[in-house]
């Protein structure tokens, strides 16, 4: 270790004692270890199997459904509809904080924090971030088969 | 002593020391003996773990009824109650969905004295929520935040959202209507960095919100794995964190020098009756503990003539406090039950689903905007709380009720500029709408940036710094920003708790509500 010669500036840092200097950077090696160790541990909290229920719903949708008027299956979280243009579903979780929203005659309404979406989902009003999704809905005999961890471009409807 | 003269048997000193023995118990436990003078007194408090966290001396400003009005320690006797009767109803209660509903159901119907308990526990939490804003009022508002205990008012304000966790977990454990909602409802505010995420584009890269989702839910549905997390977080996490930051904010006042007086405190109390009215039998001998106790504290360069024995006067006033804090929950607990809605039912939420009323200002708040209301504006609040006494750093009028340039006039009028403000910004939004309704294809981040409740934080943000270059002062944009703080967190939580309906619509009273 050398010392420099001259006058020390006060900005220059302490000269730092050699038992300093092993105290020190054994108090610094602790301090990491135990993070590193807490950082470990801390993996245990973040679940590596996740619940995961089947996302895929079988529809038998009613053979008169009336246009514009929404078919709830058990389980819920979602709205299908037939129209014309044939069979499409909306999921009714709101965009916003994962509330179930009501369909009525001018859209969905959402009882958490009054975000409104048009009959297609999209938002009127309120705090909803995104129009609500379209789900992928594929014929699967006289039934339909909605995925509803799969999303589609709005408008997408399908006939058998 | 044993003499000579008169040997014992061991048997017999036996039996003595056996007769002795509850005596001495009693001495070994308590060395002082008696505390019936200011000695012992002394050693009374500072040989006890629990009571050393006090001094051993109080000043008589302290022991003002105007100066705390008490509402530390009820506080912390609310925080008592709740441990006992939440260690109760541990009893009975199962953390699993479904059969936690019956077992609050079993607690409140069948569980000899459960209703009673369950109604305590609820109405301490609502109380301890209750005193620790205002107690969080009467430190800012007596300027007793100041050095040298800047860093206390920063433990109080831990303990203030440790408070607001446990409140929130533990209405989430009944399992009904309002706690999986309130569960799910929290879960996605966690998740709404997404948010911000999602309007950049990097979610995919980096997702915040996603993590925290799953870390409070452990898993990816709300099922037993989210109720058994807030289960722990209710009955013990927390609970630590509150009793480990409560321990650091006492012995912290004790350190810091006891309470914030005027300095001309001494003056206006006026000297000290020679014998004090109550609890007065020994000799009037006064012992400094400056010898122990060093920087600023109650007695370097004051002297002790001001201060009186902690035990008995505020020991007694203390448990006077935690006796009337303890009756009134009490009696609120005989008139009205803690709430329990219909069993959870993940199809439907309630309409309007509301929170309890200690979060419908930021249920109000998130109605805007889920990540600003949820963690943006929270997390600004706090940390302009934090800063305070870290900005004002003068001296003057420290510990008198509104103390500062222009003191009440500045209070009443950051009133009438906090409630006009936010009141105004509320009809605008109730009536007009905002940006959504006007342009539907406006992107998510400015709505986000720019909604009523980032608009009114900016407002008392401008206000508050106006005030600090108009007096020339940090105090006076601290009075007006904390006043205009409280004012918003009023205004909002009585709209969002009587003037929303369902579909979270403004109606002007229940009554009008439409029937479904």
């Amino acid at each position: 270790m050398t010392t420099s010669e001259g006058p020390r500036s006060r900005l220059d840092p302490e000269p730092i004692s050699r038992r300093d200097l092993l105290g020190l950077s054994s108090l610094w090696m602790t301090a990491g270890s135990m993070l590193f160790a807490l950082v470990g541990a801390l993996r245990l909290p973040r679940a590596a199997v996740l619940d995961s229920p089947s996302k895929r719903v079988r529809v038998s949708l009613p053979e008169t459904l009336p246009e514009g008027t929404a078919f709830v299956p058990p389980g819920g979280g979602l709205a299908v509809f037939r129209d014309a243009g044939g069979v499409f579903a909306i999921s009714t979780v709101c965009t916003h904080l994962g509330c179930i929203v009501k369909h009525t005659a001018g859209g969905f309404e959402c009882p958490c924090h009054g975000s409104r979406f048009a009959s297609d989902g999209t938002v009127l009003q309120g705090p909803a971030p995104q129009p609500l999704r379209w789900l992928k809905v594929s014929p699967s005999g006289e039934q339909w088969v909605v995925d509803q961890a799969a999303v589609v471009p709005a408008g997408t409807k399908v006939t058998a | 002593m044993r003499s000579e003269a008169t040997p014992r048997s061991a048997l017999g000193e036996f039996a003595d020391n056996l007769r002795a023995a509850p005596r001495r118990i009693r001495e070994t436990a308590f060395r002082g003996g008696t505390p019936n003078t200011d000695r012992t007194r002394s050693t009374f408090v500072f040989g006890n773990v629990f009571l050393h966290l006090h001094s051993v001396r109080v000043h008589r400003w302290s022991l003002r009824w105007l100066t705390t009005a008490g509402l530390g320690i009820a506080t912390t006797a609310a925080f008592l109650i709740t441990l006992v009767t939440g260690v109760l109803l541990m009893f009975y209660y199962k953390p699993y969905p479904d059969v936690a509903y019956e077992s609050i159901k079993d607690i409140h119907f069948v569980v000899p004295t459960g209703r009673y308990m369950r109604n305590i526990h609820r109405w301490a939490a609502n109380v301890m929520v209750v005193t620790v804003i205002l107690h969080m009022a009467r430190v800012f508002y007596t300027a007793a935040y100041r050095s040298p205990r800047e860093f206390n008012w920063l433990v109080g304000l831990a303990l203030l959202v440790t408070t607001l966790g446990l409140s929130f977990t533990g209405y989430l454990l009944p399992w009904d209507q309002l706690a999986y909602w309130a569960i799910t409802i929290g879960a996605n505010i966690a998740q709404s960095p997404r948010e911000v995420t999602d309007a950049l584009g990097i979610t995919e890269m980096f997702d915040p919100g996603g993590m925290q989702r799953l870390l409070l839910l452990g898993s990816d549905t709300v099922g037993p794995e989210a109720l058994i997390r807030f289960y722990l977080l209710h009955v013990m996490i927390l609970p630590l964190v509150l009793t480990g930051l409560f321990s650091m904010h006492i012995w912290r006042i004790r350190k810091d020098g006891g309470l914030a007086r005027p300095v001309d405190a001494d003056e206006r109390l006026g000297p000290l009756p020679r014998t004090y009215p109550v609890f007065t039998e020994a000799p009037e001998k006064t012992y400094s503990l400056a010898a122990v106790v060093r920087g600023r504290t109650a007695v370097v360069n004051r002297g002790p003539e001001n201060t009186i024995p902690s035990m008995p006067h505020l020991f007694y006033a203390e448990l006077a406090v935690a006796m009337l804090t303890v009756a009134v929950c009490l009696a609120l607990a005989l008139v009205s039950d803690a709430p329990l809605r219909e069993l959870a039912n993940p199809l439907l939420p309630e309409n309007p689903a509301k929170a309890p009323w200690y979060f419908l200002g930021l249920q109000e708040l998130v109605s805007f905007s889920a990540f600003m209301g949820g963690i943006g504006i929270p997390a600004i609040v706090i940390l302009g709380l934090a800063l305070i006494p870290y900005l004002d750093r003068e001296d003057s009028q420290t510990g008198d009720w509104f103390g500062g340039p222009g003191g009440w006039r500045l209070v009443w009028r950051s009133i009438v500029v906090g409630l006009g403000s936010v009141l105004a910004l509320e009809a605008f939004a109730i009536r007009f709408g905002w940006l959504r309704e006007w342009f539907p294809d406006i992107p998510q981040l400015v709505i986000t940036l720019v909604n009523p409740a980032t608009v009114l934080t900016l407002f008392y943000g401008v206000y508050s710094v106006w005030l600090v270059r108009r007096h020339a002062s940090a105090r006076a944009g601290a009075l007006g920003l904390f006043t205009c703080f409280l004012c918003g967190f009023l205004v909002l939580t009585v709209i969002g708790t009587y003037f929303r309906g369902p579909n979270w619509v403004f109606y002007w009273s229940p009554a009008d509500w439409p029937r479904h």
